[in-house]
């Protein structure tokens, strides 16, 4: 693995969804059994180009969510690499019995892709915004859970999880996201990238919350606190090696995610460190709330998504740390 | 068409599936009686004839798929599975038995000849719409059949996947209806009524054929006939008795999960052998 963190944390030119699009271009190009589908938002998420080049290959159902999770579970039963894609809420709350059923115990291949997470769903608001989609996936026996952060590597795990045989649900914003890595890095299915050390707190992100994460150590920084930074891009199978280190080695840990603290990132990080090394911990996410329309900047506020609380939660968390 | 010599041999496969599946029940004690019984002449002709499949080839790319969303089935399509020869007889005593390979709803990975995982109502309709679509992109020439219980298509997914299934023309998926008019808790028409069944598929865009779901050669017949239909797919709504074959079951109240006493078991197979020696005659 070789993921080069950048220098120049810039908005990326390129949306996630044209890179989803490319990656998936490419790798129907390379591979017959390749086919996408999706449930009237295939404009939406960029995929028109895909379904110009390859109609055979697209199957756009309509309005039916479940049914295209079933879909996508009998096509792979015949040999065919399905990557299934709605907006969050769908693809996780509507879905979950034919995810679990068909795809999970079925022991068929399905990648599943829910866009929009959590806050990036704007201006579509509580409905449409899932605060609950990792908590609910994480259930499900076996699945691999992925949050990309960027485009590069959201190119690198679409392709790489053409090949290996399972369930896959991608967590993906749509639209343009904060470039994190240098072009090029590769990433390890299951293994955090630590984008920075530090021996007095580790920060655990994901999605959206990394650059946050990122800025509100350099703010610690400057107040005299090294923090840890680790991407936790794989949420299952979650990296309890990385975990248990920075637990060991930093004794303080802070997670940050853009969805519920319940049953998401930082409850599974929580599982890792109570069972294993047992640290002072807080959470950065949504506090158990549903959510509501506005501009993302808006909600980051709203739902406490801000480097400023991850400052915060990193003072509280040093302050229990210090009472040990 | 089927010979005369070809109908009597699907009768008595049809009776042989309720015999052996009664020797797991009776050995379990419980089990889905009666939606296994009223499919049983169905899957006679599918095993019996129309089906190209190999017991010992059972994942050879060419072959015609079977996928009961009525998962519930499960031990009649292990005893029809085991009848044809993809296991011996003797397996089907391990039904539902801890460690089995046989659990109550259809398991792929389980059971050697089963095609697809069911079980919880209305999944199978989209794996076999999904499974249809692979075929028809790898252009292979073979069927898929889909088995769904009337009171499954109370499940809104049925009509998502028959609309889809509509749409995309799959001419290589047929289904079949078992229309024995009861659900868990009683009759269709007292829950839920079905209205025409028939009708709905033709409004979604099928084709669709009532028949007699108890007599082998208007099975059969339908099944031709589904397969000269072109650019959509077929349905064919089978008019059946919950619990055919085993007149206790048939008349009792509620017979969709029964229990099943060693003396009711032999009572049972007694009566199924007798019909087996009318068919003979």
């Amino acid at each position: 693995m070789t993921a080069i963190p950048t220098k120049n944390r810039i908005e990326e030119d390129k949306e996630m969804r044209v890179a989803y699009c490319e990656a998936l271009m490419d790798l129907a190009s390379e591979n017959e059994n390749i086919v996408v589908l999706d449930a009237d938002l295939m404009s939406s998420m960029g995929m028109v180009p895909f379904s110009k080049k390859y109609p055979e290959r697209t199957f756009n159902v309509g309005v039916q969510e479940a049914n295209m999770i079933g879909v996508a579970a009998g096509l792979s039963a015949t040999g065919k690499i399905p990557y299934a894609h709605t907006f969050g809420p769908f693809a996780s709350r509507r879905c979950f019995d034919q995810i679990f059923l068909s795809c999970g115990y079925a022991k068929n291949n399905v990648r599943i892709t829910g866009s929009d997470p959590g806050v990036t769903a704007a201006f579509n608001g509580g409905t449409h915004m899932p605060f609950e989609d990792i908590g609910l996936m994480r259930n499900i026996p076996d699945i691999t859970i992925l949050e990309p952060v960027d485009t590069t590597m959201l190119t690198d795990l679409i392709k790489q999880i053409a090949a290996p045989f399972g369930v896959f649900y991608i967590r993906l914003l749509r639209k343009n996201a904060i470039k994190i890595y240098e072009e090029g890095s590769t990433f390890e299915i299951g293994k955090a990238v630590k984008l920075l050390d530090g021996d007095d707190v580790t920060i655990i992100a994901t999605g959206i919350m990394v650059d946050e994460a990122l800025k509100a150590a350099e703010e610690l920084n400057k107040k005299g606190i090294f923090a840890r930074v680790l991407n936790m891009f794989t949420i299952k199978p979650i990296d309890k090696e990385a975990i248990i280190k920075a637990a060991r080695e930093t004794k303080a840990i802070v997670t940050c995610e853009n969805h519920n603290i319940i049953n998401g990132l930082g409850s599974a990080v929580a599982e890792v460190i109570v069972e294993n090394y047992p640290i002072p911990m807080e959470r950065v996410g949504v506090n158990d709330l549903f959510g509501e329309v506005g501009p993302e900047s808006y909600l980051r506020g709203r739902f406490n998504l801000t480097k400023e609380e991850i400052v915060k939660k990193v003072e509280v968390v040093l302050k229990r740390k210090e009472r040990r | 068409m089927l010979n005369e010599e070809k109908i009597k041999e699907l009768k008595k496969f049809a009776i042989n599936i309720r015999i052996e599946s009664m020797k797991a029940f009776g050995n379990l004690g419980f089990g889905h009686v009666g939606g296994s019984f009223s499919i049983a002449d169905t899957l006679a002709v599918l095993y019996g004839d129309v089906m190209k499949v190999d017991p010992k080839n059972p994942k050879s790319e060419d072959r015609d798929w079977l996928i009961s969303s009525k998962g519930h089935a499960g031990p009649a399509i292990y005893a029809a599975l085991a009848l044809k020869g993809y296991f011996p007889l003797e397996v089907l005593m391990t039904l539902n038995k801890p460690g089995t390979r046989l659990p109550s709803h259809c398991d792929k990975n389980l059971t050697v000849g089963v095609d697809m995982t069911t079980g919880s109502l209305g999944q199978g309709s989209s794996l076999a719409v999904g499974v249809a679509l692979g075929h028809k992109l790898d252009r292979r020439n073979n069927y898929t059949y889909l088995i769904l219980g009337d009171g499954e298509l109370q499940e809104g997914q049925i009509w998502e996947a028959a609309s889809y299934a509509a749409h995309a023309g799959l001419d290589n998926l047929i289904a079949f209806v078992d229309y024995n008019k009861k659900q868990l808790d009683g009759f269709l028409v007292d829950i839920n009524k079905p209205f025409s069944i028939s009708g709905k598929f033709t409004s979604f865009g099928w084709h669709a054929q009532d028949i007699d779901g108890h007599n082998v050669e208007s099975i059969y017949n339908a099944i031709e006939e589904a397969k000269r239909i072109k650019g959509k797919p077929s349905v064919i709504v089978l008019d059946t008795i919950k619990g055919k074959g085993w007149k206790y079951c048939e008349t009792a109240a509620s017979n969709h999960h029964v229990t099943v006493s060693k003396e009711q078991m032999e009572e049972a197979i007694e009566e199924l052998k007798k019909q087996l020696e009318e068919v003979m005659i």
